[in-house]
């Protein structure tokens, strides 16, 4: 049965920049997939294309490239991406930039666009849209003066189209991270558009390699000891065949682990209800997935089910939502916790006699109870210190500045005990950008496909 | 008798908006049906108190021998606007996995905490 290699090279903006190389180099992949997009990034790459028209796109996909260009054109491997953020069309040239300066002719990249749907808020409203927070249902009235960006989640149709126009590189903006790998496995296999059970393993096994090192041994809480040689991670590849069925592997030389166990983690990461794993090209049932350890770091993955899509297609608004700023200072034994708790009661009290406004904040003492909270067993007395992350938001600019300058003269106006925290000096605040999840009719959008070439 | 469920399950989480998504993996796949018997949803809610403003969804993965919670308004606001360390939840298995549970006294497993 015909059969395609998929392998997975970043998971988010900020993952390793030589997992693309180990990929084409350490064992035979057909393409690779690399998805750079989180909720948040979007809204930092529209403040950066704002200051630079050029800019919008995660440029690590250019780092990660370069050194691979040659050999992925020698040994045709296709590379799919959302690099482009908010401007795949600076991404593709810019790609297409580093084959001429390589002499490479006749590369061909495609270009999805149509994700962006920022200018045409105003006239969905008029449709009658209302663009209510799909989790809240908050109107839209209340975030609309301040929207930074509005990106729908395209699915994999505009990326296969791109592969059959013969691109060999194809940059996106916002699509599905699974779109990435249901894409190329709709090209190269032709799986109909109602074909629900075999798109929908194309989107699990899209699934299970969107994170990278995350379903080959990394961040694995069922025994980390035991992964062996991490520093030298192999991300995950699919071996996709023609009937859906799949197999995780991955390039034997790297190191990682892959068992069913490590493979459980990743199907489970970021779902909701299993049975129903909404997607623009189906829905997924996360309940049908068989698994098989085939040993040798191979996991089998059959009986996989899928549904209809849903009507509407997810969008992804950001806007701006005042100012954080977060101050730290260490308090040692004995009565840490409590001269740190002390310490938050002595600076809200000042920022209050000062006149500044504090919205929302929130303690953590680190050491003790910093991630868990109330979750966290009962504080030890007798600890031998805690650091105190001190966090708060600010309509204003001015407010969250302020309040670091009330920090500092803790240490000699406040409660003794204390050394510094984090960072020296006081800290300066920075804009927060938060995230509104809506939904739109899907003729509200209308990808497109254009193919550059080298 | 009483263990961690730590010794019988591992998990990973995440965030989609201002909810933490918990999974939860049986060890071995007889630890399974006492996961399901033990960690409830209503347990689930009542650990994490106060940080918890929503409701706790749990669904049931047999086929996986695991179970995923939706912890709703878990988040202090979700990724982007959480004032928290861990806005994402990322560690918030592990707050799970150190509840404790009743288990039968001839229960085979290994003690790794």
């Amino acid at each position: 049965m015909k059969t395609v290699r998929i392998a997975g090279a970043s998971g988010f903006w900020g993952d390793r920049n030589d997992a693309l190389l180990d990929q084409v180099t350490a064992g035979p992949v057909d393409i690779v997939m690399l998805d750079y997009l989180a909720e948040v990034t979007m809204a930092i790459l529209r403040k950066k294309m704002q200051d630079r028209p050029s800019s919008g796109f995660a440029t690590d996909f250019l780092k990660a490239l370069d050194p691979a260009l040659e050999l992925i054109v020698d040994r045709g491997i296709q590379i799919v991406t959302n690099a482009g953020g908010m401007n795949p069309q600076a991404c593709a040239e810019a790609v297409l930039g580093i084959a001429e300066r390589k002499g490479i002719r006749g590369l061909k990249v495609g270009l999805v666009t149509g994700d962006d749907v920022f200018g045409s808020i105003d006239g969905l409203l008029e449709r009658g849209v209302g663009l209510e927070n799909l989790d809240t249902k908050e109107p839209f009235s209340k975030i609309q003066p301040r929207v930074l960006s509005a990106n729908a989640y395209l699915g994999s149709d505009p990326i296969a189209d791109a592969l059959k126009q013969g691109a060999q590189i194809v940059v996106t903006g916002r699509c599905t991270d699974s779109a990435l790998v249901l894409g190329p496995c709709i090209e190269k296999f032709g799986w109909k558009p109602d074909d629900w059970d075999r798109r929908a393993a194309g989107v699990i096994a899209g699934h299970v390699i969107e994170c990278g090192g995350q379903a080959s041994g990394g961040n694995f809480s069922g025994g980390w000891q035991d992964v062996p040689n991490l520093e030298n991670l192999g991300y995950p590849i699919v071996e996709v065949a023609e009937n859906g069925e799949f197999e995780v592997q991955k390039h034997e030389s790297l190191g990682g682990r892959i068992t069913p166990a490590v493979i459980k983690e990743q199907l489970i990461y970021e779902i909701g209800d299993p049975k129903s794993y909404l997607t623009p090209d189906v829905t997924a049932d996360f309940t049908s997935i068989q698994l098989e350890d085939l040993g040798n770091n191979r996991v089998r993955t059959t009986g996989i089910r899928g549904r209809p899509p849903p009507e509407h297609l997810k969008v992804s608004v950001t806007y701006a939502d005042g100012w954080t700023n977060v101050v730290s200072m260490t308090f040692v034994w004995p009565q840490a916790h409590e001269r740190a708790e002390r310490t938050v009661e002595l600076v809200l009290a000042r920022c209050k006699k000062m006149g500044i406004q504090i919205d929302d904040y929130h303690a953590a003492l680190i050491g003790a109870s910093g991630a868990h909270g109330p979750m966290a067993p009962a504080r030890d007395s007798d600890a031998p210190e805690v650091l105190l992350r001190f966090a708060m938001r600010a309509s204003d600019r001015t407010s969250a500045k302020r309040f670091s300058a009330e920090m500092a003269p803790m240490m000699l106006d406040g409660v003794p005990g204390a050394c510094r925290g984090l960072t020296p000096g006081r800290s300066e605040p920075t804009p927060m950008v938060n995230h509104w999840p809506t939904l739109i009719p899907r003729d509200a959008v209308e990808p497109q496909v254009s193919v550059l070439v080298s | 008798m009483k263990t961690k469920l730590y010794n019988l399950a591992h998990s990973r989480a995440g965030d989609k908006g201002d909810v933490c998504n918990i999974g939860l993996i049986a060890r071995k796949p007889e630890f399974y049906p006492l996961l399901v018997k033990e960690v409830t949803a209503e347990r689930v809610k009542n650990l994490f108190g106060e940080w918890c403003r929503g409701n706790v969804e749990r669904f049931e993965l047999p086929n996986l021998e695991a179970m995923n919670f939706l912890l709703h308004g878990a988040l202090g606001g979700g990724a982007l606007a959480s004032l928290r360390l861990d806005p994402q939840g990322k560690t918030y298995g592990y707050a799970l996995l150190r509840m404790e549970i009743d288990v039968p006294d001839d229960l085979v497993f290994e003690q790794l905490v």
